[in-house]
């Protein structure tokens, strides 16, 4: 068996601070991650490994740095490990990202026929949940978005059962491999990288791809060019104009703020006392 | 569109084209992916119609939506519906290789009706069903698709879509345009825009139309649909009250101050991401960026710093009351009423003080 799961490298957004007057993302000292939903993505190929065997290859596509993201993931047990890197990428929108990742996935394949591709469920610097989407397009893959659980898969047959998450319920779903699935956050939890495995890990000779080697044919279709959305215009959210109305809670009660609170409220709104009063149990 | 236009001027930055092609102006119209599962319409649909009715009417153009169905999903009454929100015209593809979602046949009855009546613009819910469908479709029309979207306008200059999001965990917002592509695709999250004022006496077109496609053509089978647990089903996004509890509040036992409050209020519970991380409520009560977005008459935050992650989800709410011992906390900026307290012994006074105030004016009213 052999699966491709695609992971992206992104700053760790909980480190990151904006500029308060020009409002540009200071990234300096930002550490990058492996985006946090990609893991789930990983964990579950692993998973899929120790059951059925075979090789488990990670895909990336971003600046030379990206390598330390592709080590980590052969830390935690990943067979082999492809950054797709060249100046030619820059500036790729998700309709972009995912011509030159699917192109990628096509010259993987060449080297061994691919069971499943697995992406996290989005990224969190983007958001977008667009990539995985794409990528089973262009490829012409069935894809299996937000999956919770693998109930079957089953290689002779070249089928897979899952379960997906979809509003007010879960769909149960059988299709056949090759297909794409988008991992669901919290569905697993990552192992703990081996000691050989992170030996292996420092040592391992990230396979370094530019545009040639990842048979881009169209060079239309990648970078900024290929990208039809334009980032406009970037800014800070507009501060409201007034503060809080604070209650006083000098020489007060807790009571007598509670209270406070009720008739200021209420005074300004009354059409909310009155909604919830016909709301509150009696 | 599989053929990328032919770069011509003015060029933008790398030699990209930004220019609208003269073929793709024939693209007019704004349409709403219109979202039912099991008998009902999502209410995220409805809202997007408020929303594409006013981008319509600044460009000058019909409002329409999509829906897609099995035989027995009530198409035309969902159209109906449709139509007292605001929407002109309704496409209607009904199959019964449509009978709950799948996203083979679903791309393609969207993608072939966007080939066929070409859009200008194309919305849909940032659900489930709305993301896997929109990113399909949009790889597989080549153009530009912008996510989960808190605001949309029209550029003047361009009568392009001006979508803004959030970016960079809500510290940023950017507004995108796709400018040399048609149609320009965007979703939005359920709440984010307000819900439009029906009126039952606007009426409107339904245009039928076929799929094309046979149950053998599609290698997806959907077996089964297991509905939630009715006592997990949690549908904060759409709760009118909600109480919220942070970090603040330092512990599980002290959490259930948020409950008592939330059930004398008739209200719901929400909480901050680190509360659901340290498993004090489920996920799905998380609010914010990375969990829902609400958009109640009452929203209540006990110690709650008020990060942009949690304020982009909440600040919305018609009213916003700050519990916070810290004078400083962010959420002092942008809450309506404000006590500097607390939490632990703010909470149960309110829950009593509400108590008596609703007893008081039950008591009058009688
Ligand atoms: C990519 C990303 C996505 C995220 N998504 C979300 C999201 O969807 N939702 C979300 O909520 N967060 C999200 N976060 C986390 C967010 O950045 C904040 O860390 C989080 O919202 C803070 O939660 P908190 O207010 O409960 O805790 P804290 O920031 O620790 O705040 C606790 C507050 O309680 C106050 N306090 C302490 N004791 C008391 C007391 N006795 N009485 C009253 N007040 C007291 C303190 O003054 C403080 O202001 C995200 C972060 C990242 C990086």
């Amino acid at each position: 068996m052999h699966i491709v799961v695609c992971i992206k490298q992104v700053p760790d957004s909980a480190q990151i601070r904006v500029h308060p007057v020009t409002n540009t993302i200071m990234r300096q000292g930002v550490p990058a991650i492996v985006n946090p939903y990609d893991l789930f993505a990983l964990e579950e190929a692993l998973r899929l490994k120790d059951s059925f065997g075979g090789k488990v290859t990670m895909l990336c596509m971003g600046p030379p740095q990206a390598e330390e993201a592709l080590k980590r993931c052969i830390s935690f047990g990943a067979d082999d490990a492809i950054l797709v890197t060249d100046r030619a990428f820059a500036g790729a929108d998700t309709l972009a990202t995912s011509y030159a990742l699917a192109s990628a996935i096509r010259q993987i394949e060449k080297e061994q026929a691919i069971d499943l591709v697995f992406t996290g469920k989005q990224t969190i610097d983007g958001d977008t949940a667009q990539v995985g989407p794409g990528i089973a397009k262009r490829l012409s893959m069935q894809l299996l978005t937000y999956v919770s659980r693998i109930a079957e898969l089953d290689l002779a047959n070249r089928t897979i059962t899952i379960e997906r998450r979809a509003e007010g319920g879960v769909q149960l779903l059988k299709t056949r491999t090759p297909s794409l699935i988008t991992m669901l956050e919290n569905t697993n939890e990552l192992r703990f990288a081996t000691m050989p495995d992170m030996i292996r890990a420092a040592r391992y000779p990230v396979r370094k791809w530019n545009k040639d080697d990842a048979g881009i044919e169209d060079l239309s279709k990648i970078g900024l060019k290929g990208s039809p959305t334009v980032v406009s215009k970037v800014f800070g959210p507009t501060p409201r104009a007034v503060k809080a109305e604070q209650i006083p809670v000098d020489k007060a009660t807790p009571r007598d703020i509670a209270v406070n609170l009720i008739q200021a409220m209420f005074t300004q709104h009354p059409a909310l006392e009155q909604d919830m009063l016909e709301r509150a149990p009696l | 569109m599989s053929d990328a236009p032919a770069p011509r001027k003015p060029a933008g930055r790398g030699g990209r084209n930004l220019e609208l092609p003269e073929h793709l102006k024939a693209y007019k119209g704004v349409w709403v992916f219109i979202e039912h599962d099991r008998g009902s319409v999502h209410q995220v649909s409805w809202e997007l119609l408020g929303e594409g009715r006013m981008l319509a009417d600044t460009l000058g153009v019909a409002l329409s939506g999509v829906l897609l169905g099995g035989p027995d999903d009530n198409l035309t009454a969902f159209a109906n519906e449709a139509f007292t929100h605001g929407a002109e015209a309704c496409y209607t593809v009904r199959d019964a290789v449509l009978d709950g979602y799948r996203n083979e046949p679903f791309t393609r009855g969207l993608t072939d009706l966007v080939n066929k009546y070409r859009p200008e613009i194309v919305l849909l819910g940032a659900t489930t069903m709305g993301r896997d469908l929109a990113g399909s479709v949009a790889t597989t029309l080549q153009t530009g698709l912008t996510a989960d979207c808190t605001e949309l306008k029209i550029d003047p200059t361009s009568r392009a879509l001006a979508a803004t999001r959030p970016t960079f965990g809500g510290s940023l917002l950017c507004t995108i345009m796709t400018l040399a592509y048609r149609p320009q695709m965007a979703t939005v999250r359920p709440r984010v825009m307000a819900m439009p004022k029906a009126d039952t006496k606007r009426s409107g077109a339904i245009i039928e139309d076929t799929l094309g496609m046979v149950e053998t053509d599609i290698v997806t089978k959907l077996l089964d649909f297991i509905p939630d647990a009715n006592t997990s089903k949690v549908n904060l996004a759409y709760a009118d009250v909600i109480v919220s509890g942070g970090k603040g509040l330092k512990n599980p036992e002290n959490f259930k101050l948020i409950w008592d409050l939330a059930k004398t209020l008739g209200g719901d519970v929400g909480a901050t991401r680190p509360v659901v991380q340290s498993g004090w409520v489920a996920a799905e009560r998380q609010v914010g960026q990375t969990g829902k977005t609400v958009r109640p008459k009452l929203y209540i935050a006990a110690g709650i710093s008020g990060a942009i992650q949690h304020r982009v989800g909440m600040e919305a709410a018609d009213v916003i009351v700050a519990i916070n011992n810290d004078p400083n906390a962010p959420i002092f900026d942008f809450a309506h009423f404000g006590i500097v307290g607390n939490a632990m012994t703010i909470l149960p006074a309110l829950t009593e003080a509400f108590r008596n105030h609703f007893a008081i004016r039950r008591m009058k009213a009688a």
